[in-house]
């Protein structure tokens, strides 16, 4: 296993369809004496879209943080498109990874957060180019180029000289979708993207995420309570609880004729 | 006032010139020495965190004129480095203002959401980048009115140069009261020239903290915090973000 393959240039979607893009192998997660996640295998394909549903609390979050490597896991290991994520392989022997090589397996990942969390220092162009630029090594051009599609398909070209703290919140969550998809990531992990909005603007948000969904090859991994978007986009519904998988199938199956007890109770309380 | 001669009022003045250019020197050390040692203390390596840690726990507990004694008598013996009065000072100053300093970058990096951060890692910055193109930037106008104060502490704890014999205002001011056997004309011009001195910096550093406000995208008028920014939004103000919402909104 070579880390050398994927030097700052850019990767695109090299998986072939159906391998395993992510895949959690006996994951455990625990903040102090509280397991989080208790032993949790599961695998997404490329190119599918992946909607966590279950109670708060239920490590759905965690999930995402972990493949974000904003938390580490306590036992088990992740990959991500064949290489293993939070440890690295020197001798043959598999130890806790260093930050360069998680950096470097992270490129494939991007992420949109609840809060948005866009740079206030940096207008909105500067916004989605600076890690294009900084990270991949674009060309400065070359990132504006795309960063003004980005802008396009989210619906705000005409915003592209302001600060975040000049948008609203739709406004910024939309740039926070461009400023991701502008790494050109293989998976896009949403976590609960319209929760923090004012209803009125979710409906913007969640019809840039459903186009992207239908017409791109991302691969998606979505945290959400909207179960309609949820329906709309999955391809796999996972339900948890407490920390593992009670349930997982197609949104018709999940959503429709939930066999779980406690898959029946969460959904009579969201929908 | 009357007996001051032309000749007494240029020694003040170039006391003046010189207790600027101690300031200025001082300041520059001891803002090079704070950004290094508060960065450093926020590292994600325990010994890195532990000597910058130790650094300004040393220098913030000793006293800036027994370290410029030190710098200036102890260091000739004990290393055969013999400073100039001035450099001397400039060093001491700096290096325990600094130390000051610290604690200001320190707090300020702290303050900045942890989210921005994670930002960062999610679009794979290296932790120097987000150090420097991420969380400096926004930490950087809260820097700006506690170390106005600072500045001034050290402009006016550049008197202590003048037991060295440094020809600072305080310098000039003791040999013009020789010269003159009055104190109260002296010293009360003395006092005025150290807080014109004082208010002159506070206005530049007004200036910077606007200019740094500007650069995070807020708004220049701001004049403090807590006060709603004017945002030019078609419709939706911020107040968006406070509000949760569960359940199929769309």
């Amino acid at each position: 296993m070579s880390t050398e393959s994927s030097t700052s240039k850019e990767t695109k979607n090299p998986a072939v369809d159906g391998s395993e893009l992510i895949e959690f192998k006996d994951v455990t997660k625990r903040f102090g004496s509280n397991v989080v996640l208790d032993n949790l295998c599961f695998d997404v394909s490329s190119g599918k879209h992946v909607t966590l549903i279950g109670p708060s609390g239920s490590g759905k979050t965690t999930i995402l943080r972990l493949l974000m490597t904003l938390v580490k896991p306590e036992e088990g290991t992740i990959k991500v498109a064949g290489e293993y994520l939070t440890h690295e392989t020197k001798n043959g022997k598999l130890v806790p990874a260093s930050e360069r090589h998680s950096r470097e397996v992270r490129k494939n990942i991007g992420m949109v957060f609840q809060q948005f969390n866009l740079f206030p220092n940096m207008k909105v162009l500067r916004n989605i180019t600076e890690a294009p630029v900084h990270v991949l090594g674009l060309s400065k051009d070359e990132a504006e180029q795309r960063a003004r599609e980005l802008l396009e398909l989210v619906g705000l070209t005409e915003h592209i000289d302001k600060y975040p703290s000049q948008l609203s919140g739709g406004q910024q969550q939309r740039v926070a979708i461009a400023r991701a998809l502008a790494m050109r990531p293989q998976v896009l992990l949403l976590d609960e993207v319209t929760s923090a909005l004012d209803p009125e603007l979710v409906a913007g948000v969640l019809d840039v995420l459903r186009d992207i969904a239908h017409t791109t090859d991302i691969t998606m991994l979505c945290v959400t309570h909207e179960m309609n978007f949820a329906r709309d986009i999955s391809d796999d519904v996972l339900m948890f609880d407490e920390g593992r998988v009670i349930e997982s199938g197609s949104p018709e199956k999940i959503f429709s004729e939930p066999e779980h007890e406690r898959t029946r109770e969460f959904l009579s309380a969201v929908l | 006032m009357t007996d001051l001669t032309w000749g007494l009022w240029e020694l003040l003045l170039n006391g003046v010139w010189l207790t600027v250019q101690l300031t200025v020197l001082s300041a520059l050390l001891g803002a090079a020495v704070a950004f290094v040692v508060g960065a450093a203390r926020t590292h994600r390596l325990r010994s890195v965190r532990f000597l910058s840690g130790a650094y300004m726990e040393i220098f913030r507990g000793t006293s800036a004129l027994v370290l410029m004694f030190w710098i200036f008598f102890v260091l000739p013996v004990a290393f055969g480095w013999q400073l100039l009065p001035m450099w001397a000072a400039v060093l001491a100053l700096g290096l325990s203002y600094g130390a000051y300093g610290s604690e200001i970058v320190r707090g300020s990096l702290a303050a900045v959401a942890p989210a921005q951060q994670e930002a960062g890692i999610a679009l794979s910055f290296s932790p120097w980048q987000r150090l420097t193109k991420i969380v400096l930037p926004q930490a950087w106008p809260e820097m700006i009115p506690p170390a106005n104060n600072l500045l001034i502490e050290l402009l006016k704890g550049t008197a202590l140069v003048s037991i060295m014999g440094v020809a600072d205002i305080t310098f000039g001011a003791s040999l013009v009261r020789n010269a003159t056997g009055q104190s109260a004309p002296v010293y009360t011009i003395v006092l005025v020239m150290y807080f014109v001195l004082a208010f002159v910096m506070t206005r530049g550093m007004r200036v910077l903290e606007r200019h740094a406000k500007a650069g995070v995208g807020q708004a220049p008028p701001a004049k403090s915090f807590g006060v709603r920014r004017q945002v030019t939004v078609p419709r939706q103000a911020d107040a968006s973000r406070d509000v949760p919402t569960t359940g199929g909104a769309s």
